[in-house]
C-alpha cells in the first residue's frame, strides 16, 4: 500500500513538476508580451504619446489688454480700469447649467436679469473652454461663500478682471460715452482673435470713437489645464499691451461746474475752444450713472432710464435737435449782406409785424409794439424780427443754405463724437425731397429767425459760434487733445489715429466782405453789452467783452394774432431758451452754446448759464451766482 | 527540484528538523515576506502620486495593508489540513452569501457586489475567491491523480455555481478570476492535455455565446477595447488617456510627482485600476519593470512553494493561488496598456482599494502555511 501511494506520489510529482514548469513558461510568455507592450507604447510610440499628452495639457490663453486711460486736459482721470471679480461658469465642466444655477442663487444672489444675460451670453460662440460671466462685482463675503462651496459646483470660477470705471459717473457719461459687455452682433463684427480675451468695448461716444486705440493688443499665454480645462499653471507669457492713454480737451472742473448749472433742468451747454475746436465742456442734462452699464443694467433699472420723462438717456448735447430760433440771426443776417441781398446798412420799420404782401399774413415780431427803425447793429441787439423777415424776402433760399452750410449746419463736422446728429439744414432741394412742395418765400422768413425747418444741435450752435468768433477760420470740434506716451507709439497705432483722425475740417468761411464778420459780431457784442441788448443782464460787470446771442424757440405753434401766455401753458410747452456767445470777442478763447428745454427766454435761462461757463473759463470764477430760478 | 521534493516528503531526511529556526516557528516564509513588503511600499510611494499627493490615501491604504499582514500571518499558522477541512463549509456560506447579495444586496453602476451588513459592506465574491481553489483542490486530492472524468466534471460544477452567482451581479472580471482560480487547480491535476486543448477549444466557440449573456456596459467595453478611438471622449477615453500616459513617460518617465496626465487629472482611475499608467508616465518602463521584476519573484516563489508543497492538495492550491495572483497583474496591466479590454481588476497591492489587498495577503498566508507546515499525510 505504502509502496503504491509512493509510486503514485512519483507519478504526480512528475506530472505536477511538469505542469509547474509549464505554468512558468506560460508565466513568462505573458511578460514577455507585457513587457513588449510597455516597450512598444514607451520607446516605439514614446513620440506620438508625447504630443497627445502635450495637447492635453497645455492650452493657449488669449489675455485682454488693460483698456486705455481717459485723462481731462488737466492729467484728471475721468475712466480707469478697476479690479473686480467676476463668477464666471466653464460650460465644458457643467452638465445640468440650470441646477448649478438654483445651487448658485442659494449662495449668492442671482437677478432675473443676470440669468437672462448668462443664458444669452451662454449661446454666443466663443473658444472652448472660455468661461462665460454670471456675475459681476462679486463682494468680499460672496466670493467667500462661493469658495467654500466650489469643490461642490465644478465649472464654477471667481474671475478678477478688470473693469471699466467712472469716477465721475453723471457730469460726463454724455461727453465721454461708456463701454459695457460685447453683444452678440458687435461679437460678429469684432476680430475674434483680437478680442478673444477681452469682454468690454466702447458703446457710446468716446470710449467707442477711440476703441480701436484704447483697447490695445491682446496677450497669449502658454498654459498648463487640467482635464477641466481650470488652468493650473502660466507657462510662457506674451504679454498683451495695454490699450492708449488718451487725454481729452475736456476741462473736469469746467464739466463739472456746468454740469451743476444745470442742476434741475432739461439742458445741454457745448463750450469749444475756437482756436483749436477743442471741446472744453459738453454736457446735457438730465444725465445717468454709466457704470451701472459697464457690467450689465438691470432691466428695470434700464426701463425706468428709458422710462423716464426727461430723457435722462438722450444726449441732448449732440443730438438734442431744437429749432435754433434767434441765435442763428448772426448766421442769416450774415449772409444777407455777404451775398449783397441786402446793403449792410440796410435799415426797416418795424411796426411790431411784417407782411409780405398788403393784407398777407402778418409775421409778428417778438416785440408787440415793434423796434421802430431798426439797423442791423439794432436788429441783432434787440432781436428784432421784422429786420429778418424784410431781409428773408430779399434773401434767396439757396444763399442761406449754403451760408449755413458752410457753418457747419445740416452736417456732423465733430470729429470723435460718434453719436453726434446732423439735425437739419432746410434748402430747396431739400424741401422739395422731403415735403414734395417748392420753397415758399414764408418759409425764407421763418428760416431767417431760425424757426421753422431748421433744426441744430447744441453742438453744432457752438461749433458755428466759434468759426464765427474765429471770423470764417475753420476749427473741427473734437473731444481728443492728445495720445499719451506719443513718442513710444507703434506703426500700427500711428496708423488708426491717421485713420481716426481723417476727418477733413470744413474749408474756412472767405466772406466776399470780410469785414463783414465785424458788422454781425459787433451786433453781438450789444446784445450783451449796450443798454438795449436782450441779454444786457448777462453782460453786467464782465472785465472782458462778451458776443452772444439769445434765441427763444418756440415748442407749439402761435396761432396767428394768439397771444403767448406762458402762464397758460404746460411747462413741457413753454418756449426753449437759447444762448450762444464768444469772448473775449476780439480775441476769443471761448465758444458756448446753452440750450435749456422750456426755459422760455433765451435772456433769462440760457444766458446767465453762458456767463457763468465763460467767467468760470476765462477767470477762473468758479462760483454759481445762478439763483434757483 | 524534484530532490527537494524527496527531502520534504521522506521524514528521515535530517532537513526539516535541524532547520527549525525562528522563522520556521512563526510559519512564515521570508523571502515571500520581504517580496511582499516591497511591493507594499511601492505601491504605498505611487499611491502618494496617484491619490494627488494625499496622505488621507495613503494612510487607508497602509491601514488596510496592515490588515492584511495581519490576516496573512494568523492564515500561516493554520495547518493546510485545517483549511481543507473547513474549505467545503466555507463554500456552501460563500454560496449562500452570493444568493444573498443577488436577493438583498447592494451596489453600484447597475451592479449588485456587496452585502451590506451593519458597520461594513461585504463583498462575499472575495471569500469565494479563496474558497473556490480550496475545495476544488480538496475535492480532486481526495482521488489519485490525475483525476477521472467524473472528478473533473464534479468539479466544473463547483467552479460553475460561482462563477455563474458573480457572473449575474454582474461582475466579469470577478468572476473570470475565481472561474481562472478552480481551473488552474484543475491543470495542476494533470489533467491531459488534450482535454486541456479540447476545452479550449470548446470555451472559444462558445464565446459568441458569452456575448449574448454579457450586460450593454460589458458589451460597450469589450468593443471600446477592440476600438478606443471610435468614441475618444466616451468610452474610449480612460484607455486613450492611459496610454497616453505610459508612452508619455518614455524610457525614464516625466519624474515622480510630475506626470502631467496624472496630475492634472487627464487619467481617469489613476488611484484605483489604472494606477499603472501613473508609474509608467512618471517613473518610465524602468518604473514598469522594476514592479514586473517584484511580481514575476513573487510568481517564481509561489510556484516554487507550490512545487516543494508535500502534497497533493497544497500543491495545487498553492499554484493556483499563485498563478490567480499573476493573473490579476496581467490582466490590469494588459487593460491598461491596451492589450486586453477593460475589466475592473485592480493591480494587486498597488492599486487603491480594501478588500482585494486582504483577499490577497489571505492567499499569501495559505502558502507560507503550505510551506511550513508538514505533510498532511500521517504516517
Amino acid at each position: 500500500m505504502d509502496q503504491r501511494r509512493f509510486n503514485d506520489y512519483q507519478k504526480e510529482n512528475r506530472f505536477f513538476l511538469n505542469r509547474a514548469v509549464v505554468a512558468f513558461l506560460f508565466v513568462l510568455v505573458l511578460m514577455a508580451i507585457l513587457v513588449s507592450r510597455i516597450y512598444f507604447l514607451q520607446v516605439v510610440e514614446h513620440e506620438r504619446f508625447s504630443l497627445l499628452s502635450e495637447n492635453n495639457r497645455i492650452k493657449l490663453q488669449p489675455v485682454a489688454p488693460r483698456r486705455g486711460l481717459i485723462y481731462d486736459r488737466n492729467g484728471e482721470l475721468l475712466a480707469e480700469n478697476r479690479p473686480s471679480f467676476s463668477l464666471t461658469l466653464l460650460k465644458e465642466e457643467v452638465d445640468d447649467v440650470d441646477s448649478l444655477l438654483e445651487d448658485v442663487a442659494t449662495l449668492v444672489e442671482l437677478s432675473a436679469t443676470e440669468v437672462d444675460s448668462f443664458k444669452k451670453r451662454l449661446k454666443h460662440r466663443r473658444r472652448p473652454h472660455s468661461t462665460v460671466p454670471l456675475k459681476s462685482r462679486l463682494t468680499e463675503e460672496e466670493i467667500a461663500k462661493l469658495s467654500v462651496n466650489f469643490y461642490r459646483l465644478p465649472g464654477l470660477q471667481i474671475e478678477a478682471d478688470l473693469v471699466r470705471y467712472y469716477p465721475h459717473p453723471d457730469s460726463l457719461v454724455h461727453a465721454i460715452g461708456y463701454v459695457g459687455r460685447i453683444n452678440e452682433r458687435e461679437l460678429k463684427a469684432l476680430d475674434p482673435n483680437k478680442y478673444a480675451a477681452t469682454h468690454y468695448i466702447g458703446k457710446l461716444g468716446v470710449e467707442k470713437y477711440y476703441e480701436p486705440l484704447l483697447h490695445g493688443q491682446v496677450g497669449l499665454q502658454r498654459v498648463e489645464t487640467n482635464v477641466r480645462g481650470r488652468v493650473m499653471r502660466v507657462l510662457e507669457q506674451e504679454d498683451p499691451t495695454p490699450g492708449l492713454d488718451i487725454q481729452l480737451s475736456l476741462d473736469l472742473k469746467l464739466q463739472q461746474f456746468t454740469a451743476k448749472l444745470l442742476e434741475g433742468k432739461r439742458a445741454a451747454v457745448v463750450a469749444i475752444e475756437p482756436k483749436t475746436g477743442e471741446i472744453l465742456s459738453l454736457v446735457s442734462n438730465p444725465s445717468y450713472d454709466p457704470n451701472e452699464f459697464v457690467t450689465g443694467i438691470s432691466f428695470d433699472d434700464y426701463n425706468s432710464l428709458r422710462d423716464d420723462k426727461d430723457q435722462p438717456l438722450y444726449n441732448r448735447a449732440i443730438r438734442g435737435a431744437y429749432p435754433p430760433g434767434s441765435t442763428l440771426k448772426p448766421f442769416t443776417a450774415l449772409a444777407s449782406i455777404d451775398s449783397n441781398s441786402v446793403p449792410v446798412d440796410h435799415k426797416v420799420w418795424d411796426p411790431g409785424f411784417y407782411q409780405l404782401s398788403e393784407n398777407g399774413r402778418k409775421w409778428r415780431d417778438w416785440k408787440k409794439t415793434g423796434h421802430g427803425r431798426v439797423d442791423l447793429n439794432r436788429a441783432l441787439a434787440e432781436s428784432c424780427d421784422v429786420w429778418f423777415y424784410d431781409t428773408a424776402s430779399k434773401t434767396p433760399i439757396d444763399v442761406y443754405s449754403d451760408y449755413l452750410g458752410r457753418f457747419g449746419f445740416g452736417q456732423v463736422t465733430s470729429l470723435d463724437l460718434p453719436e453726434a446728429g446732423r439735425a437739419i439744414l432746410p434748402s430747396n432741394e431739400w424741401k422739395q425731397r422731403r415735403e414734395k412742395q417748392p420753397w415758399y418765400p414764408g418759409d425764407s422768413l421763418n428760416l431767417s429767425i431760425g424757426q421753422g425747418y431748421m433744426i441744430a444741435t447744441p453742438l453744432q450752435l457752438a461749433t458755428a459760434t466759434a468759426v464765427l468768433a474765429n471770423r470764417g477760420k475753420w476749427v473741427r470740434p473734437q473731444m481728443i487733445k492728445s495720445f499719451i506716451a506719443e513718442n513710444e507709439l507703434t506703426d500700427e497705432q500711428r496708423e488708426i489715429i491717421q485713420q481716426l483722425q481723417q476727418k477733413p475740417t470744413p474749408p474756412d468761411i472767405e466772406l466776399n466782405h470780410p469785414e463783414y464778420f465785424e458788422s454781425v459780431i459787433e451786433g453781438m457784442v450789444n446784445v450783451v453789452n449796450a443798454p438795449y441788448g436782450t441779454a444786457r443782464k448777462s453782460g453786467v460787470g464782465a472785465s472782458y467783452t462778451m458776443a452772444g446771442k439769445t434765441g427763444t424757440a418756440q415748442v407749439v405753434g402761435i396761432a396767428q394774432d394768439a397771444e403767448y401766455d406762458s402762464e397758460a401753458l404746460l411747462e413741457r410747452q413753454r418756449d426753449h431758451a437759447l444762448f450762444v456767445a464768444f469772448a473775449p470777442a476780439d480775441d476769443p478763447k471761448i465758444a458756448v452754446a446753452v440750450v435749456v428745454e422750456n426755459g422760455e427766454g433765451g435772456s433769462k435761462a440760457a444766458a446767465p448759464v453762458a456767463r457763468e461757463v465763460i467767467d468760470a473759463w476765462l477767470l477762473g470764477d468758479y462760483t454759481s451766482e445762478l439763483g434757483d430760478d | 527540484m524534484s530532490k527537494d521534493f524527496h527531502r520534504s516528503v521522506s521524514p528521515d531526511q535530517s532537513g526539516l528538523r535541524k532547520q527549525r529556526s525562528l522563522w520556521s516557528y512563526t510559519h512564515l516564509d521570508l523571502p515571500l515576506l520581504l517580496l511582499l513588503l516591497a511591493l507594499c511600499v511601492t505601491g504605498l510611494v505611487i499611491l502618494y502620486s496617484a491619490s494627488g499627493q494625499d496622505w488621507a490615501y495613503v494612510e487607508r491604504q497602509a491601514i488596510r495593508m496592515a490588515a492584511g499582514f495581519v490576516a496573512l500571518v494568523f492564515l500561516a499558522q493554520v495547518p493546510p489540513r485545517v483549511i481543507m477541512r473547513v474549505g467545503p463549509w466555507l463554500y456552501l456560506l460563500g454560496v449562500a452569501l452570493l444568493v444573498g447579495v443577488i436577493l438583498f444586496g447592494v451596489g453600484a453602476k447597475g451592479a449588485q457586489r456587496w452585502l451590506a451588513l451593519p458597520g461594513f459592506r461585504f463583498q462575499p465574491s472575495e471569500l469565494m475567491k479563496l474558497v473556490l481553489p480550496i475545495v476544488v483542490a480538496g475535492y480532486i486530492a481526495r482521488y489519485s491523480l490525475p483525476p477521472n472524468v467524473k472528478a473533473i466534471f464534479v468539479s466544473l460544477v463547483l467552479i460553475a455555481i460561482p462563477f455563474a452567482l458573480i457572473m449575474k451581479q454582474p461582475d466579469l472580471g470577478t468572476s473570470l478570476l475565481i472561474g481562472a482560480s478552480g481551473v488552474f487547480i484543475l491543470l495542476f491535476s494533470g489533467i491531459y492535455w488534450r482535454w486541456i486543448f479540447l476545452s479550449a477549444g470548446v470555451l472559444a466557440a462558445s464565446l459568441p455565446g458569452l456575448w449574448m449573456i454579457m450586460k450593454d456596459y460589458q458589451k460597450q467595453r469589450v468593443l471600446t477595447f477592440l476600438d478606443p478611438e471610435s468614441d475618444p471622449l466616451g468610452s474610449g477615453w480612460n484607455i486613450i488617456q492611459s496610454k497616453t500616459a505610459i508612452g508619455s513617460g518614455g524610457l525614464s518617465g516625466k519624474g515622480f510627482l510630475s506626470g502631467t496626465q496624472s496630475q492634472l487629472d487627464f487619467l481617469p482611475e489613476s488611484h484605483t485600476d489604472f494606477i499603472i499608467a501613473v508609474i509608467g508616465e512618471e517613473l518610465g518602463m524602468k518604473g514598469v519593470l522594476v514592479l514586473l521584476a517584484l511580481y514575476l519573484l513573487i510568481v517564481g516563489r509561489g510556484l516554487m512553494i507550490a512545487v516543494k508543497a508535500p502534497d497533493s492538495f497544497s500543491r495545487m492550491l498553492a499554484a493556483s493561488i499563485t498563478l490567480t495572483f499573476f493573473v490579476y497583474v496581467f490582466v490590469n496591466i494588459g487593460m491598461v496598456s491596451g492589450i486586453l479590454p477593460v475589466v475592473g481588476v485592480p493591480l494587486p497591492m498597488v492599486s487603491y482599494g480594501g478588500t482585494s489587498i486582504v483577499t490577497l495577503m489571505i492567499g499569501f498566508g495559505i502558502l507560507m502555511s503550505i510551506h511550513t507546515h508538514k505533510s498532511m499525510l500521517r504516517r
